[in-house]
């Protein structure tokens, strides 16, 4: 099976990879999949304050090249955008942006599990429904 | 050695030894006849080659020359020993014993028999992947027909007590069926001291061409027969129609003369290098070796290297290395190896698996580029991986509720 170049490329030079202090109450973290499950992805966010937008967004992932890609993009799809924005982020388009095979489908939609479950801790934190 | 493709990847297939090729390239134009065709030279040409073969790759595994029946591979031969001796003992017994970490030949063969009314015994294996004697001897029954239990496992190397379980076998009358792919060629192996009464394996796993196997069938002390899968010209002692692919026969056959006389100072050889190989990788922490390392064939090594996923691994250094992983990601049906979950080896560790398999060609040079660009995938992955973080943070994986998907 052959990877597709946008694959490859997050791949080898994964964007925003690190650790945010998941204490911080304007960063939000999303821990999802299992390691018996060969997925494992725990994506972060920082929100601004004043602007409620995401200032900086981080990943590690356990997985595949398929997995590693979906959430090296998803921390860059994040920057930027405001919580709300972010919460609009469709695994397919993940799967688009990426070209990712029907087998991969499942590290989209992982990555979209990863995004939201940030932003509920985020949330959580700061006492937003 | 940027661009060098190096490839460790030996049990799926080996390549075809050029002095293979070479010996059956006058069989595709210059001799094209049929081994049946018995009126003319050309069919003389080709049965006398065959005869040839058939008797290089007997005297590999012991066996006499008639004991040899051709077909397309091991997985056809495992399916004509299982299914064949299944037909033909009928009157016997319904009762067949194998174990959890077969090849996929004899397992869905095994349950295809099942399907259609046969009984089928899955003996578990140990942690270092052999199986139990005890547990198989307990399993053999008044309707017990055939016991079929593999030489050396594919992904593991592992290999299993044969002349225990020949003795076994004898003991209470049962045929024994070998799936001896992985063996044959590269170990010694011989089918009458162990008491092995059908025994599979194939060409290309041993340096000759893809696309022919055997299934040797004992012929005295006790007369094996198996009912034919196939309906034809009945070639074969009427256990195998079907055209003989002489060029890939002669093939098999130089492959089985040049593997008796290389296989010693090849199995020394590889030893040497898969023991600086697995050294190598073992300075990684937290990686360790699956299956039994001292009943082991000598060129192969499965790694696990803890909270990094297979494929991803592989990705880092595929561009120049192949070798296989137990992961999910590299098969169609998500679930990790079998095998090493038979070995009661976690899911997790079974994503985090590597089979390296070197070959006849394998250098030392390959072996030492291997060792760097696999530790530094290793830890390139690792600084990727939160479980990796995590653990070094002293975090109880255990204790995490993770959220299967």
């Amino acid at each position: 099976m052959a990877y597709s170049d946008k694959v490859l490329d997050h791949f080898k030079n994964p964007r925003n990879v690190g650790t945010l202090n998941k204490e911080d109450k304007n960063v939000g973290t999303g821990l999802v999949g299992a390691p018996e499950c060969g997925d494992v992805m725990r994506l972060q966010i920082e929100v601004d304050e004043e602007t409620k937008v995401i200032k900086d967004a981080k990943f590690k992932t356990f997985g595949c090249g398929s997995a590693i890609a979906s959430s090296s993009l998803a921390t860059e799809w994040l920057k930027g955008k405001t919580v709300d924005e972010a919460l609009s982020i469709d695994n397919m388009d993940i799967v688009e942006e990426l070209a990712l095979p029907p087998v991969k489908i499942h590290c989209s939609v992982l990555a979209e599990d990863a995004i939201k479950s940030a932003i509920k801790d985020y949330q959580e934190k700061n006492g937003v429904a | 050695m940027a661009n060098k493709l190096i490839y460790l990847d030996n049990n799926a297939t080996t390549p075809t030894d050029p002095r293979v090729v070479e010996a059956m390239v006058p069989y595709f134009y210059q001799h094209p006849g049929n081994a049946a065709s018995r009126s003319h030279p050309f069919g003389w040409a080709a049965e006398e080659a065959v005869d040839t073969a058939r008797e290089q790759i007997a005297n590999l595994i012991g066996a006499d020359s008639k004991e040899i029946i051709f077909t397309s591979g091991a997985t056809e031969s495992d399916n004509l020993a299982i299914k064949g001796v299944y037909e033909m003992y009928a009157r016997k017994g319904n009762h067949i014993i194998t174990c959890t970490t077969e090849h996929k030949a004899v397992l869905d063969t095994c349950h295809k028999i099942e399907k259609q009314g046969g009984e089928v015994t899955y003996l578990e294996v140990k942690r270092d992947g052999l199986i139990d004697l005890a547990e198989l001897e307990a399993a053999i029954k008044d309707n017990t027909i055939l016991v079929s239990i593999m030489f050396a496992n594919n992904e593991t190397g592992v290999i299993q007590p044969m002349k225990e379980i020949g003795q076994i076998c004898a003991k209470h009358g049962v045929l024994l069926m070998s799936d001896m792919t992985q063996a044959v060629g590269k170990i010694p192996v011989d089918v009458k001291e162990l008491g092995i009464h059908l025994a599979a394996f194939t060409a290309h796993k041993m340096y000759g061409p893809k696309g022919v196997g055997a299934l040797f069938v004992n012929r005295k002390k006790p007369r094996v027969k198996v009912t034919a899968q196939l309906d034809g010209g009945g070639h074969e002692r009427g256990m195998r129609s079907g055209t003989l692919n002489v060029p890939g026969i002669v093939g098999f056959g130089k492959a089985a003369q040049i593997a008796k006389e290389e296989m010693d100072q090849d199995a020394k050889r590889l030893s040497v290098l898969r023991d600086k190989l697995e050294n190598g990788l073992l300075q990684l922490e937290e990686s360790v070796i699956n299956g039994n390392t001292e009943y082991r064939m000598p060129h192969v090594t499965n790694i696990s290297f803890k909270h990094v996923e297979g494929e991803g691994l592989m990705m880092t250094f595929n561009q120049n290395i192949a070798v296989s992983s137990g992961s999910a990601c590299t098969s169609a049906s998500l679930e990790p190896s079998y095998v090493l979950k038979a070995l009661g080896l976690g899911d997790d560790l079974a994503h985090s698996s590597i089979r390296f398999s070197l070959g006849r060609f394998t250098t030392e040079e390959e072996v030492d580029f291997a060792i760097d660009a696999v530790s530094k995938g290793v830890n390139h992955m690792r600084d990727l991986s939160p479980i990796w973080e995590m653990y070094k943070d002293g975090v109880d994986l255990e204790s995490i509720e993770w959220s299967e998907h």
